[in-house]
């Protein structure tokens, strides 16, 4: 006979407000085989898990439904609590009468009904529960970090620092990312390339640290602490090992007609490049799509020149695999491509730029040199307007409905930085609000203004065209409550950012979840911001939501930290919840081993009473405990319902629908 | 058709003699003529049952799911659409390949023996057949007029096997399968509702379309499992037990190979193949075009996950 404890939680007001609780304890207590109902305002308090403790003593409870927040919450403490007292921790269920209740109900009699009716179902789930063990599982001491801009850097030097081996995977030829595009960085005005190619440098000196670039993730197999990655090292056409940077083979190149990525296609490069001056590693790519050998078989210039042999036509793609205890995903983000927003002519006129591209434009080592000129005509702008929000906080479903958070930021320094080293020239800014919370943000935004000069309209604009050579922004001015027209020599959008396109793929491979505009979700918003709810994944940078640099920097350690945390276990309890296959119903089809992400599947021949005295031999399938992670895929696809998860069979699934169903 | 005939029975007598196989499967003369059967046949004296004609319509490679388990090899005759069913037997292991010696025939359709009835024959004394005609009992049809539904739409081809009998005789599809598909589609909710309700109210369970289908091979059925939970769910609403081939058009989703054997052998007349069809025709739409049993080692679109894969609602609407 099964004595079941019941025990209901206010969760302060978070459930007691529109649950009635006292009335859900109650009639819970009248199922059949619930022996002790209970509530207390904090259940997962100290008192409140006495509580349970002592009832599961007292009445020699052989199983517990807390009615509470979402089992992702407190799960674990509940079961913790549960074994303390000498239950198996898998003899606990969750009734969720919050989020799946309270929450999401104004009505308290509805909400009652709810919760009862969900705590019915837990009870009937949890009469079919089993005592279940788990076991463990060693722990993959090296980490792997994808996308190689600073948040990788950083978390990869923070891991290597505490002395696990770590690999960048990188997809462009170089780490560094966009900040290494960067000219300056607000809000102390010190150059990028001063403050990030140190730290490329010491990625690439660091002994624990193996930089792939021009890599690609193929594939994700295995689960926390045992993660098997293929990682494809896409074919460069110049042995990293033998290349030694010198760049005469780009100076010998004939073909100078490929668009010059690290300036933002502002000007061209050689079919045989190294990206910028300080990449990281500094060896030569080729192109294949620009260069003459690979094309058509005519030239070789490159190879003929190249003192160490390092120039390579035959190259192929490689494919290495690899495991790691610990994913780091921090794959960035670009800005947003300007197609649906004609109005502003990005597309029609050579002066009107992103702000990466000015970035580029008033770099140093950018297609300029530094000197601030049109792409058009490469004469000097008099007049500069910026256009604030080009597709962030948009609701038209143009853009993008977040705020991208950096652009107030970044646009009040390139009109600082602008005044400062052109004073003559004018500079506009049109934006919706300026938004400059932090650290010495705001008084620098205010320096743009008060001792720069810069004029900032509070408004939207409504399109630019062009007048007699001049680019004319035709806006609002909100304050002054008139349109204004302004004629310009250069327009600068504020694009908004969105997470690097190939997070879809990799979030796929990895099993973390993703929200609506492509961020990776967190596993939980507050209290665990850089870890992905999946186990073992961890997020570092804008692939999580946008960020600045001194936050990615922040966010970047945090996210090592927490991997740190892993790899320094030994053992890892593995998940009890896992499947197994009826062998009396296996048909042996292979459609459960074709779903498992896992690969925990296998199968083997077995002999068989047939009846008569004689037996067969099948083939059946056989789930491998350590490896299984208990998604239940192979559970669902199995047509003749010979597999099945411990702790959510199709039976105790089935018993709760019914629960809810029976009236 | 009598050449096709005599040079299978050939090789049958050539294999058994040599030794190489120990059992044909093929088809059986009934006593009606139309009534034909399969059968194995373990000799060569025994070949003289052996029939290979326009009554054919039944699918063979279901029976090798037993017949390749037992000792000795099995010569097996596959019309196209029964290569289908045995690639996708192969795919999930339930054949044994070592134990059988594979042979692909051709087909031009066959007779639906419900449409002879219709035509006033209730017996055949003699039947001949050309590309597009079947003559019986003296009298002319066109194919079109008297063949097996699943025949009209049949477009599938002869695959690879062990050997091959072929005059390349081949008839083209008189009709798209889809189009009844899309006309459900067209069809409100309720219509439809309607229109199975009608169809299934017809079914007496017995097991038919699921004992012949090729597609159905569990060692023990879910539905005669009583610990499965849904052996007998809801006997509250006589609809609901009709369920049962709603599910298992969900249990064979992927794995159809719209041989059509459900509909041929039913015998209430329910056009069940055309559930299998509206799940291969919304594979084809979400995953791209798919026919199971084509090869014996691609993974199913609904049993495989591809990052390219897209979200059934960006192409059927409902977010």
């Amino acid at each position: 006979m099964q004595k079941i404890g019941v025990f209901v939680c206010w969760c302060g007001s978070n459930i007691a407000a529109t649950v009635d609780v006292k009335k859900v304890a109650e009639v819970l207590k009248a199922e059949p085989g619930v022996v002790i109902s209970e509530n207390y305002q904090y259940m997962c308090s100290e008192n409140g898990q006495a509580l349970i403790r002592n009832a599961i003593k007292e009445h020699g409870l052989t199983g517990i439904v807390v009615c509470s927040c979402s089992p992702r919450m407190h799960e674990a403490t509940f079961r913790k609590t549960a074994e303390s007292a000498g239950l198996n921790p898998y003899m606990v269920e969750i009734a969720n009468i919050r989020e799946q209740c309270s929450w999401i109900h104004k009505d308290i009699e509805e909400a009652t009904e709810k919760a009862i009716i969900l705590g019915r179902s837990a009870i009937a789930k949890l009469k079919l529960n089993a005592p279940l063990t788990s076991g463990e599982s060693a722990v993959v001491k090296r980490a792997l970090v994808i996308g190689g801009g600073i948040a990788g850097i950083q978390s990869a030097l923070d891991i290597a620092e505490a002395g696990y081996e770590v690999d960048i995977v990188e997809s462009a030829p170089t780490i560094g990312g966009n900040m290494a595009k960067l000219d300056k960085t607000f809000p102390t005005l010190d150059c990028a390339a001063c403050i990030l190619t140190p730290k490329m440098v010491d990625c690439a000196q660091n002994e624990n640290i193996d930089i792939m670039t021009f890599s690609e993730i193929e594939s994700v197999k295995g689960f926390v602490g045992n993660f098997k990655v293929q990682i494809r090292r896409k074919a460069r056409f110049v042995d990293e090992k033998k290349c030694t940077g010198c760049g005469v083979c780009m100076q010998k190149c004939p073909s100078k007609k490929g668009k010059n990525e690290f300036n933002m296609g502002l000007n061209n490069r050689p079919a045989i490049y190294i990206p910028f001056a300080q990449a990281i590693p500094n060896v030569a790519i080729i192109d294949p799509e620009q260069c003459l050998k690979l094309k058509n078989g005519k030239c070789g210039l490159c190879a003929m020149q190249c003192q160490v042999n390092a120039i390579d036509y035959t190259q192929k793609d490689e494919i290495i695999e690899r495991e790691y205890g610990a994913i780091v995903v921090a794959t960035g983000y670009k800005p947003i491509s300007l197609e649906n927003f004609n109005e502003y002519g990005y597309d029609t006129y050579k002066d009107v730029v992103t702000s990466l591209e000015l970035e580029r434009l008033m770099n140093a080592a950018g297609p300029s040199d530094g000197h601030l000129v049109r792409p058009s005509d490469h004469k000097e702008p008099k007049v500069i307007t910026f256009i604030q929000c080009v597709g962030s906080r948009d609701t038209s479903g143009c853009g993008k409905p977040y705020c991208s958070k950096i652009c107030c930021m970044y646009t009040a320094k390139h009109a600082m930085l602008i005044r400062e080293k052109y004073p003559n020239t004018e500079v506009h800014v049109f934006y919706i609000d300026v938004r400059t919370p932090g650290k010495n943000y705001d008084e620098f935004f205010r320096r743009a203004v008060e001792q720069y000069g810069v004029d900032y309209i509070k408004g939207m604009v409504g399109k630019v065209y062009e007048e007699n050579g001049k680019l004319m922004v035709q806006g609002s001015d909100l304050i002054n409550n008139e349109q204004v027209v302004i004629p310009s020599d250069l327009v600068v959008l504020a694009a908004a950012i969105e997470p690097n396109p190939s997070v879809r793929k990799i979030a796929t491979m990895v099993t973390a979840s993703i929200d609506t505009n492509n961020f990776l979700t967190e596993a939980h918003a507050k209290l665990r911001p850089v870890e992905s709810p999946t186990a073992g994944i961890f997020l570092s940078g804008v692939c999580q939501g946008p960020k600045d640099i001194p936050e990615t920097v922040s966010q970047a350690s945090a996210c090592a930290a927490k991997v740190v945390g892993l790899l320094s276990k030994d053992k890892l309890k593995c998940n009890a919840c896992v499947s197994h296959s009826d062998e009396m119903l296996c048909t042996g089809c292979s459609v459960c081993a074709n779903v498992c992400p896992y690969g925990a599947i296998t199968y083997v021949d077995k002999e068989f009473r047939i009846g008569g005295g004689k037996t067969e031999l099948r083939r059946v399938a056989s789930v491998n405990e350590a490896v299984c992670q208990g998604c239940g895929a192979c559970t669902v696809a199995c047509p003749s319902g010979a597999m099945d998860l411990k702790g959510f069979s199709n039976k105790q699934i089935m018993a709760e629908v019914d629960a809810i169903c029976k009236r | 058709m009598q050449r096709l005939k005599t040079a299978m029975i050939e090789k049958a007598t050539a294999l058994l003699t040599s030794g190489e196989v120990s059992k044909v499967l093929g088809w059986k003369k009934g006593e009606l003529g139309f009534d034909v059967e399969p059968a194995v046949f373990t000799s060569v004296d025994s070949l003289v049952d052996f029939t290979y004609d326009a009554f054919c319509g039944a699918n063979l490679s279901k029976y090798l799911v037993e017949e390749s388990k037992k000792e000795g090899k099995i010569l097996v005759f596959l019309k196209p659409c029964d290569s289908y069913s045995f690639n996708q037997l192969i795919k999930e292991h339930r054949i044994k390949k070592e134990n059988v010696y594979t042979v692909g025939i051709e087909c031009q359709g066959k007779v639906d023996p419900y449409k002879l009835k219709e035509n006033g024959i209730e017996f055949v004394t003699d039947a001949s057949e050309t590309v597009d005609t079947v003559t019986v009992n003296g009298k002319e049809f066109k194919k079109e007029e008297i063949i097996l539904g699943k025949c009209l739409t049949c477009t599938k081809k002869l695959l690879s096997y062990d050997d091959v009998i072929s005059f390349n005789e081949k008839r083209e599809p008189s009709l798209d399968r889809f189009e009844m598909v899309k006309k459900l589609e067209a069809m409100t909710a309720d219509e439809r509702y309607a229109f199975w309700k009608d169809q299934l109210s017809n079914c007496i369970r017995c097991n038919a379309c699921r004992n012949v289908c090729p597609a159905c091979t569990c060692t023990k059925c879910v539905f005669d499992n009583d610990n499965s939970g849904i052996a007998s769910k809801a006997n509250s609403d006589s609809f609901e037990e009709k369920m049962f081939h709603i599910i298992r058009a969900f249990h064979v989703a992927g794995r159809c190979t719209d041989c059509g054997e459900c509909s041929r052998v039913c015998p209430q007349h329910i056009p069940l193949h055309l559930l299998n069809r509206k799940f291969i025709s919304d594979i084809d739409r979400l995953y791209g075009e798919y026919q199971a049993g084509e090869d014996t080692e691609s993974k199913g679109p609904l049993t495989n996950y591809t990052t390219g894969d897209v979200d059934p609602s960006d192409v059927f609407g409902g977010k």
